[in-house]
């Protein structure tokens, strides 16, 4: 991809994989208000800047370190105007404090909606390390949780999880607990189900439900009405590839 | 000029770990590859200290020390580098079970901090409950709230040091500490709830200079939690130090991708200053 696409291209090249994905996440923070959105990965990131400059104007944004930005840079350039300040210290006292919606990663995650970044095999000897707890168990204790899956399989999505490091509903403890959506690349899941399961709610257009059950490790259940995930409009369209992913790290995180 | 009533701190990186003894607990500043003191960390690697308890948000200072085998115990939530979302030698050593974990959740490990600098056995936190962290730290004990509500939380113990490592952009010879990039990380609380606080710094300056560089916030360590000051220019390379300098992004992946034996030998067998012609060298090589 060009660092300058034309209009031409803008308009006419159909919707790729990745910005039905970046749709997807952008629309995991639809109404939060004036909260931080807490985006992990390239298309969380590009998703939560376009929610930003079109449907959740007042949404908060970091600069990825100490900084809060006003102004919507392009992925890896560096934003001009700074309207706040969030060292590490304070971003985890205001994940306790609630305002905030995080779209986390997971190496696994499970149908409740338990999620490992830890490591892999016995805790006490692990075949392959992962990052460690990190701020995953405080997350989800305590602020409205997504999850971001860029790779969807039956490895990700598993019966059990081999660390529980994000806490899934019915492991659910205190106030606070809330998981809202799970993005992969093949649909958009979320939990709401009588035993807090997760659930197919839409598919990225090219993909069936059929495909996203026998990726999925776990029994999933399905909406009645499994829809596929909305289209973009023309401006949001243009928003993604000129001015939020120029560069188009979105289509290195998801290929089409 | 330093004032001649208060305790001239200054010393040396060697004199620093010289203070320190195998089977201590020691923290460590800065935040993944973020302002870790690696200075003296360097120093610590060319003693014969060993067998310690390591408390840090883990970067390259937990994987040097994992690596050469000087960490019996690691408290931390994570091992990275960052833009290397894996520590690599880090990871090495936790696959052969080479130390005994404490793994908590990055609050948990700030609340743990926090309680020793206020001298608290323990500080109540929602975090950690419904997860495994409770289950791979079966010391973990929990309180009930005793007001209407009833919550049960975390107990997270004191974390309390015998000595703590930090590196920050300017400090006077007594102890005084000043930050300049954006994140203090939590370099005073590490300080505060150390026996013995450790601080070198890229520069040491007269003490009427800390403020002319930035606004009374900046002074992040007070002299009173400080045992010693080491001028240490560059001292977190690789790592960021900003305003000063940024992360060495280049020698970081090269420290990512070299077996660790190698990057020893060629660049932590002799002092800070063939450190520092190590590390020229091999930036001349890649032009």
């Amino acid at each position: 991809m060009s660092d300058t696409p034309t209009t031409t291209t803008t308009t006419t090249t159909p919707t790729t994989r990745a910005e039905y994905c970046v749709i997807a996440c952008a629309e995991a923070w639809r109404g939060d208000g004036e909260i931080l959105a807490s985006p992990m990965g390239a298309v969380p990131s590009v998703g939560a800047r376009l929610a930003k400059l079109t449907f959740a104007p007042e949404l908060l944004l970091t600069d990825g370190e100490a900084l809060i930005v006003a102004d919507v840079a392009p992925i890896g350039a560096a934003p001009q105007t700074v309207e706040g300040w969030l060292p590490y210290r304070q971003h985890l006292g205001l994940v306790m404090g609630g305002r905030r919606h995080v779209m986390m990663g997971a190496s696994q995650i499970d149908r409740y909606g338990n999620q490992n970044i830890s490591c892999i095999g016995d805790w006490a000897r692990p075949t392959r390390q992962l990052l460690g707890f990190r701020g995953a168990p405080v997350n989800t204790l305590n602020n409205p949780t997504s999850y971001w899956i860029p790779k969807h399989s039956a490895r990700v999505f598993v019966e059990r999880v081999d660390v529980v490091c994000g806490v899934g509903n019915d492991r659910a403890v205190g106030p606070y607990h809330e998981l809202r959506r799970v993005v992969s690349d093949l649909g958009v899941f979320d939990f709401a189900t009588p035993d807090g399961s997760m659930r197919l709610v839409s598919v990225h257009p090219g993909v069936s439900v059929e495909q996203v059950v026998a990726a999925t490790g776990f029994p999933l259940s399905i909406a009645e009405d499994v829809a596929p995930t909305r289209e973009p409009t023309a401006a949001e369209r243009r928003l993604i590839r000129e001015v939020i992913d120029p560069r188009g790290w979105r289509e290195k995180e998801v290929r089409s | 000029m330093a004032d001649r009533t208060l305790r001239d701190k200054v010393m040396s990186a060697e004199e620093v770990v010289a203070r320190l003894r195998s089977g201590m607990t020691i923290g460590i500043g800065g935040w993944g590859s973020r302002r870790k003191p690696m200075a003296l960390v360097r120093a610590l690697l060319r003693s014969e200290v060993t067998d310690l308890t390591v408390v840090s948000y883990g970067g390259p200072d937990v994987g040097m020390l994992a690596a050469a085998g000087r960490i019996r115990r690691l408290v931390t939530a994570f091992g990275t580098l960052d833009s290397i979302p894996l520590e690599p030698h880090y990871r090495a050593a936790r696959e052969r079970g080479a130390f005994e974990l404490v793994e908590l959740d990055e609050a948990m490990l700030m609340w743990g901090l926090t309680a020793a600098v206020h001298r608290l056995p323990f500080l109540p936190v929602r975090a950690g409950l419904g997860s495994d962290v409770m289950r791979v730290n079966p010391h973990l004990r929990t309180v009930r709230s005793p007001y209407e509500d009833g919550e049960e939380l975390v107990a997270v113990p004191a974390l309390r040091l015998d000595a703590a490592l930090v590196h920050l952009n300017r400090a006077d010879r007594h102890g005084n500490g000043q930050y300049l990039g954006p994140d203090p990380y939590l370099d005073d609380l590490y300080c505060e709830a150390a026996d013995h606080a450790y601080l070198s710094c890229e520069r040491v300056v007269d003490t009427g200079e800390l403020a002319k560089g930035g606004g009374p916030q900046t002074l992040l360590v007070k002299r009173l939690s400080v045992a010693g000051v080491v001028e240490a220019p560059n001292g977190a390379h690789f790592t960021s130090c900003s305003s000063d300098y940024e992360r060495d992004e280049a020698f970081q992946r090269h420290y990512a991708t070299t077996e660790w034996s190698a990057f020893a030998e060629r660049f932590l067998a002799g002092s800070e200053l063939d450190y520092r012609s190590a590390v020229a060298a091999w930036h001349e090589e890649q032009r």
